[in-house]
């Protein structure tokens, strides 16, 4: 009995205050996704983390015959002595404990790769053997010190240029933190919104069921009882929003997300998928039930009395 | 029942009492008006009754209750033994007269089965039979305070409160919600009602207990509205 009334209490609440609460619904929709887009981006990023830094390597290029900007490599090509040098260097000291491996790719090799790869067009007939530098490969037991292996190596005589891939993750990962504070911060400005919104819409409702909670009073509904639909009014607007926010992501992961990066990147980037939007629902609908909370206990502490 | 012990109540810092040390006790089942003009005090008493206002000085006890060291968490479940009606009705204007004063059931937790037997009952006893499914705005206003009565005692309190309930009904309407009044007492409810219906306390010749400036002056077991001709 007491449930079902409490039941058509809120929905004629919901009738009533139509515009409001749709209001409310589209805020934390937005509000919670952008949460959630957050989240999904540090989850992807933790993922791709692991992954690509065990592929991270420093290359160390070495002076070709002919190199095409002569920097580091006025002293033409690379000797053996300088060679051996930058090995001894690698695999002795200090920098040892950061090495786990090496391998040295010949000029040779690389230029038959680039063949194999760019063969018969324009580039591939101007450039010769003399052009490439053989490459020393270094892989790292901790890619987070490549600086301190780039630094240490990098102005070597008969080295031309030593380079991290890591330095590119270190960009985009960059980027992405950027992004992910932009939307948490999106996230927050529209939490306020939603708080503001649910307790307006709470006392509006209150408003237009003075008559109503008057006679609760008289014939002495509990306060709870009293007090609940328009709790309950406002959880439920903002639990929708919250289930809106997480259909939406299970959406953009499962149809958008994998397709554009595959499209738009040629890789599969083990992307974010749908049973990770399912994964963070738990805390966008406990976010929607902190808010409608909040809002509660905002808007009725003032009319608490009996 | 209810025992009113040099009970005074200021509303605002330094305004002239809205009571004045009334003392005054009224026994269960008794039925009792109190008079006199607007702002005499008699609103005020219903109120301090109903636990709607708090009491400044002196105490007040009802039902055995002393109000005055209440919790607020018990004065719903001690509203429920409390009946009350208005001038003005208060009626919901969507609700039916069955669901109007079903709705003091509902939001009490009784269950459906005691509504659907005890609503009929309480509509016949206000003479209202046969107009369960109508709205107020299709009832004469003495229609509608017979449904405001109806929900008042539907959940069968031990006192009734009326605050001018014939306030806004011509004079043979007033005469038929009176009879429905004396018609709960007699099924043992203390029935207090504030009223100006000097007609209605003349022929009642009920207990007359009259107010000036918040202070008890007349207190008449069986007496008119201006006092003994």
């Amino acid at each position: 009995m007491r449930f079902r009334f409490v039941l058509t209490e809120i929905l004629s609440g919901f009738r009533r205050n139509a515009s409001m609460i749709g209001a409310v619904i589209l805020v934390t929709f937005v509000s919670l996704g952008a949460v959630g887009a957050a989240l999904l981006l540090q989850m992807q990023v933790d993922r791709v983390k692991g992954e690509w830094y065990d592929k991270v390597e420093v290359s160390i290029f070495l002076c070709p015959v002919d190199p095409v900007d002569e920097g580091n490599c006025a002293g033409g090509a690379v000797t053996d002595d300088q060679r051996q040098a930058l090995l001894d260097r690698l695999q002795s000291g200090e920098l040892a404990q950061y090495v786990d491996w090496t391998e040295i790719q010949s000029a040779q090799e690389l230029f038959d790769d680039f063949q194999e790869r760019y063969g018969g067009t324009f580039m591939a007939e101007q450039i010769s053997v003399d052009t490439f530098g053989p490459v020393v490969h270094v892989k790292l037991t901790d890619p987070d010190k490549f600086q301190v292996v780039t630094d240490a190596v990098g102005t070597m005589p008969g080295v031309l240029h030593a380079q991290d891939q890591s330095e590119l993750f270190v960009k985009l990962f960059d980027l992405v933190a950027k992004v992910r504070l932009a939307a948490l911060g999106v996230a927050a400005v529209l939490a306020l919104a939603a708080v503001l919104l649910i307790t307006t819409t709470i006392r509006l409702s209150a408003l237009s069921r003075q008559r109503e909670t008057g006679i609760m009073r008289l014939v002495g509904a509990s306060n709870l009882f009293i007090q609940l639909p328009f709790m309950l009014e406002g959880a439920v607007a903002a639990l929708l929003g919250s289930v809106l926010a997480v259909g939406a992501l299970w959406g953009i992961s499962q149809f958008w997300l994998d397709d554009w990066v595959l499209e738009n990147f040629g890789l599969v980037m083990g992307a974010v998928n749908p049973w990770d939007a399912i994964a963070v629902a738990p805390w966008l609908i406990g976010g929607a039930v902190v808010l409608a909370g909040l809002s509660s206990v905002l808007t009725l502490r003032r009319f608490t009395k009996v | 029942m209810i025992r009113f012990e040099n009970t005074t109540k200021i509303y605002a810092r330094g305004a002239r009492p809205a009571l004045d040390s009334v003392s005054l006790e009224i026994p269960r089942g008794q039925f009792c008006f109190l008079v006199g003009a607007s702002g005499s005090g008699k609103s005020t008493m219903l109120s301090i009754v109903l636990r709607e206002e708090h009491a400044t000085a002196g105490r007040v006890f009802v039902l055995g209750e002393d109000l005055s060291q209440m919790p607020a968490r018990r004065i719903p479940r001690f509203r429920r033994n409390i009946g009350s009606i208005f001038q003005d009705f208060r009626l919901l204007e969507r609700k039916t007269v069955f669901e109007n004063v079903a709705f003091a059931m509902q939001v009490i937790g009784r269950p459906r089965h005691a509504i659907l037997r005890t609503v009929p009952d309480v509509l016949d006893l206000v003479g209202l039979a046969g107009k369960e499914k109508r709205t107020p705005h299709e009832l004469s206003g003495g229609e509608q305070q017979r449904v405001a009565i109806a929900r008042a005692v539907v959940n069968r309190p031990q006192i009734l409160l009326a605050d001018e309930p014939t306030g806004n009904l011509d004079p043979r309407t007033s005469e038929g919600i009176m009879a429905v009044l004396e018609r709960v007492n007699q099924t043992g409810a203390t029935v207090v009602m504030a009223t100006h219906d000097v007609g209605l306390v003349d022929q009642a010749q009920n207990r007359v207990v009259e107010l000036v400036e918040g202070r008890v002056v007349r207190d008449e077991a069986s007496g008119y509205y201006g006092g003994e001709a």
